[in-house]
This record gives structure tokens, C-alpha cells and sequence, in this order.
């Protein structure tokens, strides 16, 4: 179809294939989006304390990543965060 | 010794009493002695799918309460010999049976029957355990669509914690129209992300509504899906069957020459 390949629109087959894959993920790990909250807050004080963190451009998700074990594919947590300045250590 | 196999999909609606009434049909056709449970307490539907909605005296529910003998219960299928459907019942909630009542009786089942088709109804709720209890083999029905397939993970994570020898897939209602333009989930798609074994496809196709509609499951007839359902009854007994070229009747050369064939 000509809009279709003007748009270069994805088939919704694997739009749907891609967006099962997303949340079975975290449907696998047991893993709420408000879990996901309270594990980004956590982990933004707890990296506060040592280091300036761009707050708004931190990242977490859950993914999936071959095994370290080698038993297959497992989650794994995956967190991307900013430093936007090392403090200075006082003592 | 029989086999009890549970038929389940987490979300409602996309084909397992169409399947466990196919199936055990199927079963029956191929000399086995079959039961058919339908486990729904409180929305009995197995029943009418099979044409035997007006036959019912006593249900599951009396079976395990010791109302009657399961003998009395079983009602017998008009046209298999070898096929029973014990119904589920009407009036009741879904706490008038318990887990160890189901494995009982479908242990009691399992001496004098080849398959015991356990019809489970939809969620993940005490329903679900009383079909899944006594259960050694599980078919899990899905639609190529999102919500479904996602549900189906969720029921597959759920029986890897019972004792099955197999957990195996049915993808129903596929368009193979659709899936050639890519407006659907293939079933390898579908079994990518699942991760189970696939045991049939079961084409959309409107004579299983024709069928539901007269209470004659159409396994074995001359549709698209009745040798769908034909097929897997096959698989579920141990035989190989290759798998049925859903593409094969669309194109317009296809549609001649099968009209031929079947004058011929």
C-alpha cells in the first residue's frame, strides 16, 4: 500500500509481538510499576548520598539478559543514571 | 490408567469449552473413553456445547457433595458411545468444591476412563484450582492477541507449579489472511513469546458458531477446523500428524480445485 510504506508504519503484528514481550517481562518478574517506583527512589537516595544525580534523566527497567550461568534468559534490572557532579569527599 | 487433562487460557472467551468439547468428541471418534468436566460452578456452558443441556439430572456439584453416585451424573453423549459429560452446576458458588474433591474424583475417573477433559473456567481463582487439581497433563487455548497470550504466560507460570507431564498450546481463532499481511500474531509468534509446545492451530472459522449454534462439535467434519480439532485429538492421543496448511484453501486455484475434488 503506498501509505503504508510512506509512513513506514510497522506491521501491528509485530507491534503486538514487541509489546507482549515488554510487559511479560515484568508480568514474569513480579514486578509492579509501583514497585518500579519505590526501587528508582530508593536507589536515587541511596546514590545521592555519594554522588549528584540528574534526577530526571534517570533510567530503570526491567529487561531480559542472557543468564552469567549460561541457564538461559533471566530479568535483569537495568538502571541508567546520570552524575551530574561527584561531591567532594569532607572527611 | 487414564489421563487427566485440563483445558484452561486465563482469560475468558477465546475457546476452551468449544475446545474440550471438540477434543473429547475427537477422542471418542478415535474409540477412547472419554469425560468431559465442566468446572465452572455457577456458569455451566459445556453442556449446551454439547447438545445435552436438556439431559441433566444431577451435576458435579452432587457427585462431591455424595447426592448421587457418579454413575447417575454422567450423561451420555447422543451420537459417541464412549462419551461422557459430567455437568457443572447452575445454582451454586464457586466454593461448593474444593481442590482435594476434584483430584479425588478425577482420580476415581481416571481407573475406569482413557481421558478425563477437565473445562476450566476463565481467571485464576478457586475455579481454576479445582480444574487444574487433579490434572497430570495441561492444553492452554490462546488468541493471537495481546491480552490473550498475556494471560496464557501468566496460567503457564501458574501450572509449572503443579505436578504436569505436559503443558501444551493451542492457538485458536487464527486468520491466516491476517497474518500474511501481518495484521496478526503468527502462531510462531505466538509460541516465541509463550515458550511452550505447540499441540494445534485452530483456524477462525464460522462453522464453529454454526456449530455451538446446533450443539454438535464439528470435530472431524469436512471445515477447516473440525480437521483442526481432528488433528490435535490425534496429538493428544500420542499419534504424529502432520501439521494442516492453513493457506491452502484461500487462493483462487486452491478454491477450483477443491470444488473439483470434491465432486470427484
Amino acid at each position: 500500500m503506498f501509505f503504508d510504506s510512506f509512513f513506514k508504519k510497522k506491521s501491528s503484528g509485530s507491534v503486538a509481538v514487541d509489546r507482549l514481550k515488554l510487559v511479560l517481562v515484568s508480568d514474569r518478574a513480579g514486578c509492579s510499576p509501583e514497585l518500579m517506583e519505590q526501587i528508582k527512589t530508593d536507589i536515587i537516595d541511596v546514590i545521592s548520598k555519594y554522588v549528584e544525580i540528574d534526577k530526571k534523566g534517570l533510567e530503570i527497567k526491567i529487561t531480559q539478559t542472557e543468564s552469567a550461568e549460561g541457564n538461559g534468559i533471566v530479568p535483569a534490572l537495568i538502571a541508567n543514571i546520570p552524575i551530574s557532579e561527584m561531591k567532594v569527599k569532607n572527611s | 490408567m487414564g489421563e487427566v487433562i485440563v483445558i484452561t487460557s486465563g482469560k475468558g472467551g477465546v475457546g476452551k469449552t468449544t475446545t474440550t468439547a471438540n477434543i473429547g468428541t475427537g477422542l471418542s471418534k478415535l474409540g477412547k473413553s472419554v469425560v468431559l468436566i465442566d468446572t465452572d460452578i455457577g456458569l455451566r456452558n459445556l453442556d449446551v456445547v454439547m447438545g445435552l443441556e436438556n439431559r441433566i439430572v444431577y451435576n458435579l456439584v452432587d457427585v462431591v457433595e455424595g447426592n448421587c453416585r457418579i454413575k447417575q451424573a454422567l450423561i451420555k453423549d447422543k451420537r459417541n458411545p464412549n462419551l461422557y459429560l459430567l455437568p457443572s452446576a447452575q445454582a451454586k458458588d464457586k466454593t461448593a468444591v474444593s481442590p482435594e474433591q476434584m483430584k479425588k474424583l478425577a482420580d476415581e475417573l481416571k481407573n475406569e476412563y482413557d481421558y478425563i477433559l477437565m473445562d476450566c473456567p476463565a481467571g485464576i481463582e478457586q475455579g481454576f484450582k479445582n480444574a487444574v487439581a487433579g490434572a497430570t497433563r495441561a492444553i492452554v487455548v490462546t488468541t493471537p492477541e495481546v491480552s490473550a497470550v498475556r494471560d496464557a504466560d501468566r496460567i503457564i507460570g501458574l501450572l509449572e507449579g503443579y505436578a504436569m507431564s505436559d503443558i501444551q498450546l493451542i492457538v485458536n481463532r487464527l486468520r491466516p489472511d491476517m497474518v500474511k499481511r501481518e495484521d496478526m500474531m503468527s502462531s510462531d509468534d505466538v509460541v516465541g513469546v509463550l515458550g511452550i509446545e505447540l499441540i494445534g492451530i485452530i483456524p477462525d472459522d464460522e462453522n464453529i458458531v454454526i456449530s455451538t449454534n446446533r450443539g454438535e462439535p464439528l470435530v472431524g467434519s469436512d471445515t477447516m477446523a473440525g480437521q483442526a480439532y481432528m488433528n490435535i485429538s490425534r496429538r493428544v492421543a500420542g499419534e504424529e500428524v502432520p501439521w494442516l496448511n492453513l493457506y491452502y484453501r484461500n487462493g483462487m486455484f486452491n478454491r477450483i480445485f477443491s470444488r473439483l475434488r470434491k465432486k470427484a
